[in-house]
């Protein structure tokens, strides 16, 4: 053969230069994706004649452990084609102001000299107003200049503040991990204000409520190098493969090293190619398997074989051995409240000894009240707060029993909840009387409690399934067939490989988790049923073990430092922090468009009570009133008018102005704004929306967004439904349409939130600008970086907003001259001693009780807010962190010497006589951070734990001891990703390079989780959760379609099929990010398709490639159609998450108006159990505790489009 | 002997996830140009599907690779006298359908639309005419079984299955598919080079890489018959063709290639190879099922001292055998044999081995219950895709190749499992290695391989010599004073 060409002719080879030349590049910069991918990874920009070129990944991770496969390349097919984004025709390059209000304004200019009043005169005219309202989104953009579109959005800002009041303003970014500083610009600005900004964690969905409900933690998890030192896998709801992109080779990895990996997926997801086992389960029902494994574990190897190694971690880390009391109701017992020391003799001495729990020993035969539960944590003395099982009144050893199964003095009937079949069953439970206080008390055993709820007989008397057959017996193998369509076998074989697994490896068993589970109404119901499979086993604080939820990148590791910046916590607090789900269920309206009695068989309740019963509106409004929940605007006026006022009638100080306020709102002379959210004074006005899509891949409701907050065209035709059924909230007939003034959005790209916003603002892309990226897949922490300047007229965000900062300055010298006072309104708080306001709910509103604020209401706070320097407050790291320390999770230390060695190392800003520390370029703002976070600085880490000693009583700083000297700076980051620190603001150990995993310091160093008991909780002791009958792991239906008011105007048209409507994640973006990308667009269909079933297809005449339209009442979309087997029959998938500005035709059935997007289908729909707070872990955290977005339990019609779409 | 260096290749299937990071990484540095947009050096396909360009397999119609005719091999398209008489109109040749039209969306519509009654939208707009279109095809439509019935369903390999194997494949208790990267292949007896009429093709005598000299090429297309990959791609803009370079420019740089460098599954492995060049007709002429085994065959053994003095004869220098004996394709290839060739039987000798993927178990439907095989891992015996299809792409037919090779990585497991946990006897796991024929110690550098090499073990380029390479046509020293120097100009332009 004779095609081998061996001598280098000069000549003939020289044409190689041609390739040569085009790999040859002048720079290559680590930056990072600053998206909420949770992938945070390494990436080197390549640079070439000073223009982006490519980006290919950095391979220098540090290496952990040996063993571990180690961390290279991270970074998947969206990432690498970010850079198609800096000079696409998709990029803002300008700033933009609509049309319509250009001409108001610069009529509005030449008229007022004043821009506020020129923005009054905008605003206050009816007909101007609603001109530029209607424009929205539909072209008419006009270039502007920074220094038009900043004097509007200040004008606004001050107008708002002196009309309605600061907390009229709203702020929202999400997912701050991914681009810390730019984060913190925008919410640091907000702060100052007094505006409130939105949480995104629960908005999104991502928030697992079953985590706090177990662990008191909004979420921890496992790197994924950590998925390596598992050997039994369970992946469900979480498509790795292709949302965790750079972490997959993680599990494939794990597999070759001789774990089994099985993936429940109703579709042949890309994951589940992976698996060994692929159990198809029905969408949804991943509950009911796991409910039925959990059977089969507790009556095999807990009851069965006794597991040594599973019962002696049940002892120690979970609440299995609590003491619950028994209440009698219609004649059978059910289970209630944890026993509480302070109701026997001995213990009713002790400091919050309500707040202190019960178990028996075994040895003595007695109640015995352990350390570490929630009365120990916030008691005077300290150094009780820990897991030694030990008496807290004498320091007596106590040995617990799980189970009275032995030594109980009787038998008593029990009433579970069936809600799959909608019956009480009764069965036997081994009980020991308690004398108490209010008399002889039955109480059994959580272990006891679970076994009964479970159906393990154990030869008790009353309905226990007799075998595993038993089809109509709740959670035995053979029930859970019905739902989830999986063998009874494969249940039972599947049970006894994980308990097997973990006892053998002593807990190296883990779920992965994801959105498609968490979106799910019921999720919190789901998670649970997994984590009582990893609690049983032992496998929670375990290298290779435990639950790893991945949804959304909530890991910001830094966090102490970063939140006293975000928050502006170094000038004044408290923040109003605001959780988005009620925000949006409220002010879009979307409350309006559904009644109470489809709710109740959403969320059926174990029992009719005034906990349970109610619109959710109104449920809503009674978290508010008791502190549960927070809300902006708080009041029916402006809190710094409420302060006014207060003042005027005789107030002379702080608290004097609260006790009026609680007087006000006690005698309803004053009312929270949720109470009447539709009146003009109560609505939100202006709107800054930054590294977000807040309109349309995160607007549950997308249409009611459209048509109550932006006042422009909507394809919705859902009929309000909700008057008939409301009590609490004020109705008003005529729902309001466009209730903001401005909404401004901060983007680098025209995506659907910046063509509806009235000014855009050209942000710097991650490959323009510094910043600070981690994330909970991996322990580094990165930067970004600018590898060119902001290109065009682009600034960062941090930039943005001080300009936008001096620019409220500038207006406040005329305007709001003088400190202005401002009443803070703040839920119950999570990490506080507020953890024990409400053991019992009570309305103050109603009588039940007095109304106390940060007891049986929200607390007050009278703050100052220097408008006139909020740029100079922007830019320096204020005092008031060096004389309150910084801290996170209720642990806070000081940092003094910290912050002066700021002053002395780092540059400073001097105004009003003072030197702070400069905030003033992102990059300052991120070296403050790095030498004042535990995880990035070793001295911080120890003195961190040195203050968590104190708490626990163990010792721990050693766990700082050999890293004391590490510090790290912006530049560090830049030369290579540096490991992150092991720190007491996180439950995860990482020392010698080992992974990752969550709670190992409790498991190992016996620090409690912040629950009621100190540990793990298989029971909820919640009287709502009692109410609901969610105390106890349970399954609870799918919603039915009829009840789920998708349809109530909508009729079929044409052929259709009704299909369960998904949105997993999918593989060719990253949210909306990277989904209007060429290179995405070219890779995938050019277009977000609809991909169904291929005989569900078939049924309504539908091909591969054909144009459909989906419709409900909420809205509807028109796209192409994926017709795949993958699928199967009676679900839909549209990937989250499409914009509809690519190529979105108009639909023909909603009046030829453009097509929507994903969030046109669906509406927000709140739990209600998951408003409660002021008990345990059961209290308001922002993005921590409350409802969650929950869309999955919708319903759509499909059918084929006819003849060419309309453009 | 004529010993030759070749770098070649391993794509381990089963740690694939599909993401295509592979190929944007080689679309931004080579190919997001005009008139080269349609092409993906670097695709990775769904299968079963159809691929990129649309039955790309089927030789029948596009007459790719070579044949047997008597004791001769011929391309398929025919001898270089058939190939000439087809200059100007070759029907066996991809047309622009079989790819697709690439698109491009109107994006600054969204920026610069007037004020109207309705949102505007980025209308998709052809990047050949510039006019709007509907999008019907794209390079790689048929993503994870999209269109199931009319891609997966018309895969060559799918068709030749029995109707019922069609049947189930696209049923639950069946239902699959897997990834497929595909680059060049840099074949030992590459077709686009037999086939090329201006001779524009050659292969590097140093490390096997194939290029089409951008000097030479006068786009008559022949290469893109030839390749029965459909590797090479005809620039409409250019009139040029073009392909996979092995990023060349990058290796010889001591960097990893760019779809390797970015494979975020860590599936790409690369080394050298040594092969006996005089061998490359005798292998090709081998039965279809035995051209596994002889690619394999003729793989030389670098620990062999008389290989190793034969190499030196040849002028292999000493730093590539080095790099040859710190191959891992070597042993994938040959010291484990836990990768094939690509459709081996059209002869071209790729140098580029893909390990197949493990896949779940199957399950059987009983009234709308599906009960899983109640096996603890895969297994071979109740795998989901049918083990002739597996033949079929990678082995000739030969269902034997890719069992063995089933083994090994299901013996790899069991003993892992059974040091890591110790629920598997080590009777269990030694069985398992001898039905695999592997010993421990290679079981244990399987798992090593797969699972924990760092980018620097997986992908071990060969130093490129390149003092030496610039020596014979010019002073190293006045390369270096003046390299970089002159302006950069594309090679002449057919049209």
């Amino acid at each position: 053969m004779s095609w081998i060409k061996d001598i280098v002719d000069p000549k003939s080879r020289k044409w190689e230069e041609f390739y040569r030349n085009r790999n040859q590049c002048d720079k290559v910069v680590r930056s990072t994706h600053g998206v909420n991918c949770t992938g945070g990874c390494s990436w080197n920009v390549h640079v070439k004649d000073g223009i982006v070129g490519w980006e290919l990944q950095a391979t220098d991770y540090p290496p952990l452990e040996e063993g571990l496969p180690p961390y290279e390349p991270r970074g998947c097919q969206r990432g690498i084609s970010f850079s198609w984004y800096l000079y696409s025709p998709l990029r803002v390059k300008y700033p933009y102001l609509r049309g319509v209000l250009t001409d108001l304004w610069r009529a509005a200019k030449a008229r007022h000299n004043d821009p506020v009043a020129a923005w009054a005169a905008i605003v206050e005219d009816e007909a101007s107003r609603k001109s530029y309202q209607r424009a929205r989104g539909k072209g008419g953009f006009r270039r502007s200049s920074w220094e038009e579109v900043e004097e509007i959005i200040a004008a606004s800002t001050v107008y708002t503040i002196k009309k309605y009041g600061a907390d009229r303003l709203v702020g929202f970014s999400p997912i701050p991990a991914m681009s810390m500083l730019s984060f913190a610009g925008g919410s640091r600005f907000m702060q100052l204000l007094g505006g409130a900004n939105l949480s995104f964690y629960d908005w999104y969905c991502d928030l697992p409520n079953a985590s706090p409900e177990i662990w008191g933690e909004q979420t921890d998890v496992a790197e994924s190098a950590d998925w390596y030192n598992s050997k039994y896998i369970a992946v469900m709801g979480s498509n790795v493969n292709v949302t965790r992109t750079p972490d997959a080779h993680f599990l494939a990895e794990a597999r070759h090293n001789g774990a089994k990996v099985t993936v429940l997926s109703p579709d042949f997801s890309v994951t589940s190619k992976h698996a060994d086992w692929w159990i198809p389960a029905h969408a949804g029902q991943d509950g009911a398997f796991w409910m039925a494994v959990n059977h089969v574990i507790l009556s095999e190897f807990h009851h069965g074989a006794k597991t040594p190694y599973f019962m002696d971690y049940l002892k120690r880390y979970s609440d299995t051995p609590f003491l619950i009391q028994l209440e009698q109701r219609d004649g059978a017992y059910t289970p209630g409240r944890l026993a509480q020391a302070g109701s026997l003799e001995r213990y009713a001495g002790e400091d919050n000894a309500d707040f202190k729990y019960l178990v028996f020993d075994a040895p003595s035969g007695q109640p015995r009240m352990p350390l570490g539960t929630l009365g120990f944590r916030w008691q005077k003395k300290k150094g009780e707060w820990n897991l030694q099982m030990q008496d807290g009144q004498d320091g007596s050893p106590i040995d617990p029993a799980l189970s009275l199964l032995e030594s109980h003095d009787e038998v008593l009937q029990v009433a579970f909840d069936d809600f799959a079949d909608g019956k009480t069953v009764r069965r036997g439970v081994p009980v020991r009387y308690l004398e108490t206080a209010q008399g002889r008390v039955p109480v059994a055993t959580v272990f006891d409690l679970l076994m009964a709820q479970f159906g393990v007989g154990r030869g008790l008397q009353g309905d226990y399934p007799k075998s595993y057959d038993a089809e109509t017996s709740a959670y035995t193998p053979a029930w859970q067939e019905k739902y989830t369509g999986i063998d009874r076998a494969n249940v039972v074989q599947f049970a006894r490989e994980w308990a097997a697994t973990a006892e053998k490896t002593q807990g190296k068993c883990s779920i992965i988790i994801g959105a498609g589970i968490n979106h799910w109404y019921h999720a919190n119901l789901t998670y649970r049923a997994g984590i009582v499979s990893l609690m049983l086993c032992g496998c929670v604080g375990k290298n290779g073990g435990g639950l790893n939820h991945y949804v959304g990148q909530e890991k910001l590791a830094p966090v102490a430092p970063w939140a006293t910046i975000m928050g502006a916590m170094d000038w004044v607090k408290p923040p109003r922090f605001q959780n988005a789900p009620s925000y949006h269920y409220v002010h879009s309206d979307q409350w309006r468009y559904e009644r109470t009695a489809d709710e109740v068989k959403i969320n059926p309740a174990a029992r009719r009570s005034p906990i349970t019963e109610g619109h959710t509106i109104d449920h809503q409004i009674r978290a508010v009133r008791n502190g549960w929940l927070p809300f902006y605007p708080q009041f029916d006026r402006s809190p710094s008018e409420a302060v006014k006022q207060a003042v005027a009638a005789g107030a002379k100080d702080n608290q004097a102005i609260v006790d009026w306020t609680v007087k006000q709102l006690a005698e309803k002379k004053m009312k929270f704004a949720v109470e009447d959210p539709d009146a003009p004074e109560n609505w939100p006005r202006m709107w800054i929306i930054w590294r977000g899509n807040a309109l349309m891949s995160s607007a549950k409701g997308h249409e009611y967004f459209l048509k109550h907050y932006l006042g422009t065209h909507t394809n919705t035709i859902a009929p309000e439904t909700a008057a008939d059924s409301v009590k609490d909230v004020v109705w008003r007939d005529q729902g309001p349409e466009g209730k903001l003034d401005l909404v401004v959005d901060i983007n680098f790209r025209m995506d659907t939130s910046a063509l509806y916003s009235d000014i855009v603002l050209p942000t710097a892309t991650w490959y323009e600008k510094d910043d600070l990226n981690s994330t909970d897949m991996h322990s580094f922490i990165h930067p970004l970086q600018a590898a060119v300047p902001p290109c065009w007229e682009a600034r960062s965000d941090w930039d943005i907003f001080k300009g936008l900062a001096k620019k409220v300055s500038e207006l406040a010298e005329t305007h709001l001259p003088e400190p202005v006072r401002d009443i803070v309104a703040v839920p119950l708080a999570h990490d506080t001693p507020a953890e024990m306001a409400q053991p019992t709910i009570k309305d103050w509103s109603k009588g039940e009780c007095e109304p106390i604020p940060g007891k049986t209401m929200p607390n007050f706070v009278v703050v100052e807010r220097d408008y006139k320097n909020l740029y100079n407050r922007f830019i320096s790291f204020g005092p008031a962190a060096r004389q309150n320390g910084i801290g996170a999770h209720g642990l806070s230390w000081s940092i003094e010497d910290f912050y002066d060695e700021l002053l002395q190392t780092r540059p400073t800003v001097q105004w009003g006589g003072q030197e702070y520390p400069a905030l003033s370029e992102a990059k300052d703002a991120a070296n403050v951070i790095l030498h004042l976070a535990p995880e990035t600085n070793g001295e911080a880490a120890y003195r961190a734990y040195q203050a968590e000693e104190v708490k626990v009583g163990l010792p721990l700083a050693d766990l700082a001891e050999k890293s004391r000297n590490v510090r790290t700076r912006f530049s560090d980051l830049d030369r290579q990703p540096r490991r992150l620190l092991n720190s007491p603001c996180w439950s995860g150990l990482t020392e010698n390079g080992r992974a990752y995993s969550a709670y190992c310091l409790n498991v190992e160093r016996l620090v409690p989780w912040r629950t009621l008991t100190g540990r793990q909780h298989f029971y909820l002791d919640h009287e709502s959760y009692i109410a609901f009958g969610e105390h106890l792991p349970t399954y609870k239906p799918k919603p039915d379609p009829s009840v789920l008011q998708d349809f109530v105007a909508t009729r079929e048209q044409g052929k259709s099929i009704m299909l369960n409507y998904l949105t997993p994640h999918g593989k060719w973006s990253i949210h909306s990010t990277y989904g209007d990308n060429h290179r995405m667009l070219t890779l995938s269909r050019g277009c977000h398709p609809f991909w169904l079933n291929d005989r569900d297809a078939a049924e309504i005449g539908v091909a591969d490639n054909d144009w459909v339209e989906v419709y409900n009442d909420h809205g509807v979309v028109v796209t192409r159609a994926i017709v795949s087997s993958r699928l199967p029959r009676g679900i839909a998938f549209l990937y989250h998450s499409p914009e509809r500005t690519v190529g979105v035709p108009k639909s023909p059935l909603r009046g030829n108006r453009r097509g929507g997007g994903h969030n046109s289908l669906n509406r927000i729909r709140l739990k209600p159990n998951l408003m409660v707070g002021g008990y345990g872990q059961f209290t308001y955290g922002w993005n921590y505790w409350g409802p969650t977005g929950a869309n999955r339990d919708t319903f759509i019609l499909v059918r084929r489009l006819d003849g060419e779409p309309q453009w | 002997m004529n010993i030759r260096a070749q770098i070649a290749t391993v794509f381990h299937l089963d740690k694939c996830i599909g993401c295509h990071t592979c190929s944007i990484a080689c679309k931004n540095l080579w190919t997001d140009r005009k008139g080269a947009e349609y092409m993906w050096w670097n695709n990775v396909e769904t299968k079963p599907g159809t691929g990129y360009p649309t039955r790309w397999e089927d030789q029948e119609q596009y007459r790719g690779g070579w044949e047997r005719v008597g004791s001769q091999l011929r391309l398929k398209m025919g001898g270089r006298g058939g190939t000439l008489g087809k200059i100007f109109h070759n029907p066996s040749l991809p047309t622009m359908d079989d790819y697709y039209e690439p698109f491009t969306f109107k994006y600054d519509d969204l920026t610069n639309a007037p004020a109207g009654d309705d949102q505007p939208t980025a209308r998709p707009v052809s990047m050949v005419s510039g006019k709007p279109m509907k999008i019907e095809a794209g390079p790689n439509w048929d993503d994870d079984l999209s269109g199931s019935t009319v891609y997966a369903a018309n895969d060559p390999g799918v068709v030749q299955l029995s109707e019922e194997e069609q049947q189930q494949l696209f049923a639950i208790e069946k239902m699959v598919f897997f990834h497929l990267p595909r680059i060049c292949n840099h074949c030992l007896n590459a077709g686009c080079v037999a086939a090329c009429p201006s001779g524009a093709i050659y292969k590097r005598g140093e490390d096997g890489i194939v290029l089409v000299d951008q000097d030479k090429c006068r786009g008559w297309r022949m290469c893109v018959s030839g390749c029965p990959y459909k590797k090479t791609y005809y620039g409409w803009s250019t009139g040029k063709s073009e392909k996979c370079i092995l990023c060349y420019p990058r290796q010889e740089a001591g960097e990893a290639p760019a779809c390797f460098h970015s494979c975020v599954g860590r599936i790409r492995y690369l080394g050298v190879l040594l092969y006996d060049a005089d061998r490359i007709e005798a292998t090709a002429m081998q039965e279809d099922g035995e051209l596994a085994a002889a690619q394999r065959e003729m793989i030389l053994d670098p620990f062999d001292p008389q290989v190793q003095r034969e190499a030196a004869r040849c002028g292999i220098a000493e730093e590539v055998l080095a790099a040859a004996q710190a191959s891992p394709v070597y042993k994938f290839v040959k010291q484990w044999g836990i990768a094939l060739p690509l459709h081996p039987e059209f002869r071209t000798l790729p140098m580029l081995f893909y390990v197949p993927p493990l896949l779940p178990v199957l399950s059987v439907e009983s009234q709308g219950t599906q009960k899983l095989a109640d096996d603890f891992f895969t297994t071979l015996e109740r795998a989901r895709l049918p083990i002739r299809y597996l033949a079929g792409l990678f082995a000739g037919g030969n269902e034997e190749e890719v069992k063995a090779v089933y083994r090994r990585l299901i013996a790899v497991r069991i003993q892992r499992r059974q040091q890591g946990v110790g629920d598997q006897s080590e009777a269990e796991a030694a069985r398992a290695r001898e039905i695999a024929g592997l010993s421990a110690e290679q079981v244990e550098a399987i798992y090593r391989m797969t699972a924990l090499t760092s980018i620097k073990e997986r992908i071990v380029i060969p130093p490129m010599l390149r003092d030496r390479a610039v020596e014979a046509g010019t002073d190293p020293e006045a390369y270096r004073q003046e390299m970089g120097f002159g302006r950069r100009q594309a090679p002449k332009r057919r049209w």
